[in-house]
């Protein structure tokens, strides 16, 4: 799957896409955190006159 | 090979003493700076009343000068000067007393408001929006703040232009470019409230002028304001990208993408002001709007941060052979204050930051603006993220500097301290977010506003805000205790300034990082290009100028 | 300089979200008229009082225009004329505020009526009072020793 990077990049590149599933998972959660206020005070803004 | 010799690099005890000069200054603002808000809590709680006709705005305003603008840029400046130290070199004798002069003229501009403060001549909090018009010697004395910032700022400058001087072609060393950027923002964005203090409020105060032009005013305040809140973050982020990988075993995840975030931050921070003025009248809503989106640049280098911290971490915990999706989280050193300590900071900015969106979100600002919301959003971001970062710092490198050791009790109870801050800001800034939303005001004693249902229900959420504020002034006092015993009574030794190495040691950072004509060309660009248009517009249908008030 | 392919994945994902947030407040403000208050009429401050509609504070019907009602407020340290109105339910409002000395907040605490007034202009917001209750306006900048104590209410009846 990492084929097309592996050309530019060589070394480190096969464990490197394995070895942050941790990282991509906590940024993701994250960004839902973000998502999920955010919209709730939009919520807010829409339902008050 | 190299990072054994790394460990053993001191701070040169000449400039260690000008660094502890400024956290003696520092934690002296925090000792009577989180005392005031102590006060103010216990105030707006309703059960409480201050003594001796001392005025709740008052103490307001010495709790915002002192932690907003004393604690932190005297923090600040003593660390970075302290980085620029370590990484670059030793200061020489002309930068160091540069460094001195600054020191003694914030010093000095600090008693001068501080004396003000005192004899209630300045009670317009430390925004000191006009026309409420303070003290002259007030104003002179932030005057004298932020000159003497400007000097301090100097003399790490001259130190990295000499490592430049001395290592042509080579990209500078982490931590001292990262501390020269935040220098170099800073100057830019004070130049604002310079402007404001020296053209319009000084004049105004001495009599000199009859009225002050007040939108023109906050403008030139905001045009700081902004950029501030990213003067104190990046020591923090600092910390966060070159002092944390070394403390845990680890490396820093990208040296470049370190260095590319923190040009972000000086592109992006400071033509973002108008988002602290959406709701005000006078200034066109698409050059708000405009600000607006600029504003959300400026998330981008924080978004990065977040992966590369995650990253550091988990690349640390699979070399350490844990498994599973978060296993690595298992194995940081839970035990090392100096870990733990800015770990909770930067687990503190999730909320922060998203509140912190919210904020700059265009009309959305009329549900949260002026609303205790606000406060507690930089509760979270200065007075935890920030605030706690800088006391894990200051739990190696005040002993580092003295040349003691940072004992295993004292780990401990830098350990408790970080857990009461964390559990007090809770109550105290959770609660300061719901009264909030419900509408209450920030910056305002108690009050029920003639037995207003509304005011009443905010009531509950002001005790817990007395809950928070009494646990967060436990952890003040725990912080005072450590420090005093880290500068004085703790065992001699030698504590190591820790100072992280990149994974890829390969991978030199593209030298343009380092062409300041470049990219303080391009920040000038975006900062004329987002104000000229509507400052000149807010100069031309200027309406009458407003006298002077005082009215505390 | 190399970013790691999972970055690259957080970054676009990220930065989608806050083209989305900006598009949604974008649309919000400028093609459905949720602009935040940004009123550019100005005013001299010491003229407050003989300037139209400044001179009657409190709740006018209007004939012919796009709001029903214009609610006229005067804010000095440490009050709002009026002190009490009523609005009746369901009345598209156009609130008109301005201060005669420093600068003070102008909150109708629970709804998006919430803007800053600044000697020497004129804030304004138009909306519709479509839920019922009494709402009290707060002062939210400090503008001195009574700023605590600036209150006004305003009734949305049937």
């Amino acid at each position: 799957m990492a084929k097309a990077e592996l050309k530019a990049k060589q070394h480190t590149q096969v464990e490197d896409s394995s070895s942050l599933k941790g990282t991509l998972a906590s940024v993701f959660l994250l960004g839902l955190f973000i998502i999920v206020s955010w919209v709730s005070v939009y919520y807010l803004f829409v339902d008050r006159f | 090979m190299i990072s054994s010799a790394a460990a053993k690099v001191k701070v040169d005890p000449r400039d260690a003493k000008l660094s502890m000069a400024h956290f003696f200054v520092a934690f002296g603002a925090l000792a009577i700076g989180g005392l005031m808000g102590l006060l103010q809590t216990l105030v707006r709680s309703g059960k409480f009343e201050l003594p001796w006709g001392i005025g709740y705005y008052q103490i307001l305003t010495a709790h915002g000068v002192l932690m907003g603008l004393v604690l932190t840029t005297f923090f600040i400046m003593g660390f970075q000067y302290a980085a620029v130290s370590r990484t670059a070199g030793t200061h020489s004798p002309a930068a160091r007393r540069t460094g001195w002069i600054g020191f003694w003229l914030m010093t000095l501009g600090t008693l001068m408001a501080g004396v003000m403060i005192l004899l209630n001549e300045a009670s317009v909090l430390y925004t000191f929006y006009a026309p409420l018009q303070a003290h002259w010697i007030f104003y002179l004395g932030l005057t004298f703040v932020v000159v003497g910032s400007w000097v301090d700022g100097a003399a790490q400058i001259m130190t990295y232009a000499k490592w430049r001087k001395n290592n042509p072609g080579q990209p500078s060393p982490l931590l001292s470019f990262m501390a020269v950027i935040n220098t170099v923002m800073w100057i830019v964005a004070t130049l604002g409230v310079a402007a404001t203090v020296l053209f319009q409020l000084l004049p105004w105060s001495l009599g000199l002028v009859d009225t002050v032009d007040v939108l023109v005013s906050r403008t030139l305040f905001w045009y700081f304001g902004h950029p501030l809140v990213y003067f104190w973050l990046l020591p923090a982020y600092m910390c966060w990208y070159a002092v944390i990988p070394k403390i845990i075993g680890g490396k820093i995840f990208s040296d470049s993408l370190a260095r590319l975030s923190f040009i972000l931050f000086l592109l992006f921070s400071i033509p973002v002001g108008f988002h602290h003025q959406l709701t005000e009248p006078g200034i066109d809503p698409a050059w708000k709007f405009l600000q607006v989106i600029l504003t959300f640049m400026v998330i981008i280098p924080s978004l990065m941060t977040a992966f590369s911290l995650f990253a550091t971490f988990e690349r640390y915990g699979r070399s350490k052979g844990a498994t599973g999706l978060f296993g690595w989280l298992r194995v940081l050193p839970w035990g090392d204050a100096r870990f733990i300590v800015p770990f909770i900071g930067m687990a503190s900015f999730i909320p922060a930051g998203a509140g912190g969106i919210i904020n700059a979100s265009n009309q959305m600002d009329q549900v949260v603006h002026n609303t205790i919301w606000v406060t507690g959003h930089f509760h979270l971001t200065a007075a935890t993220s920030v605030v706690l970062t800088f006391f894990g710092i200051s739990y190696w490198l005040v002993p580092h500097l003295t040349g003691r050791k940072l004992t295993k009790a004292m780990n401990k109870l830098g350990i408790i301290q970080a857990w009461v801050w964390f559990i007090g800001m809770a109550f105290m800034s959770g609660a300061m977010h719901f009264q909030g939303l419900l509408g209450g005001p920030r910056r305002s004693a108690f009050s029920t506003y003639g037995d207003s249902q509304q005011a009443l229900d905010w009531i509950p959420y002001q005790i817990a805000q007395a809950v928070g504020g009494t646990i967060l002034f436990i952890g003040i006092i725990l912080v005072l205790v450590i420090f005093i015993n880290l500068a004085f009574f703790a065992p001699k030794g030698e504590e190591e300034f820790p100072v992280g190495e990149a994974e890829n040691l390969q991978e030199k950072a593209p030298m343009v990082f380092e062409n300041w004509k470049l990219w303080l060309g391009i920040a000038a660009a975006l900062i004329l290009f987002a104000y000229t248009i509507p400052f000149i517009d807010i100069i031309q249908n200027a309406p009458p100028g407003s006298k002077g008030f005082k009215t505390w | 300089m190399h970013m790691h392919k999972f970055e690259k994945i957080w970054l676009i994902f990220g930065i989608s979200c806050l083209v989305i947030f900006l598009t949604v407040v974008g649309v919000s403000a400028f093609y459905m008229g949720n602009k935040p208050p940004s009123c550019l009429t100005t005013i001299d401050p010491e003229k407050v009082d003989q300037t139209k509609p400044f001179d009657k504070p409190g709740l006018h019907k209007v004939e012919g225009k796009e709001w029903d009602y214009e609610l006229v407020y005067v804010a000095s340290a440490f009050s709002y004329q009026p002190a009490q109105v009523e609005v009746p339910l369901g009345a598209k409002v156009k609130v008109m505020a301005t201060t005669k000395d420093v600068i003070h907040g102008f909150e109708v605490a629970g709804t998006n009526i919430n803007m800053m007034l600044e000697p020497g202009y004129i804030s304004e917001y138009t909306t519709t009072f479509d839920k019922a209750g009494e709402y009290l306006i707060v002062c939210n900048e400090y503008c001195g020793t009574g700023h605590h104590l600036m209150f006004s209410k305003i009734e949305v009846v049937k």
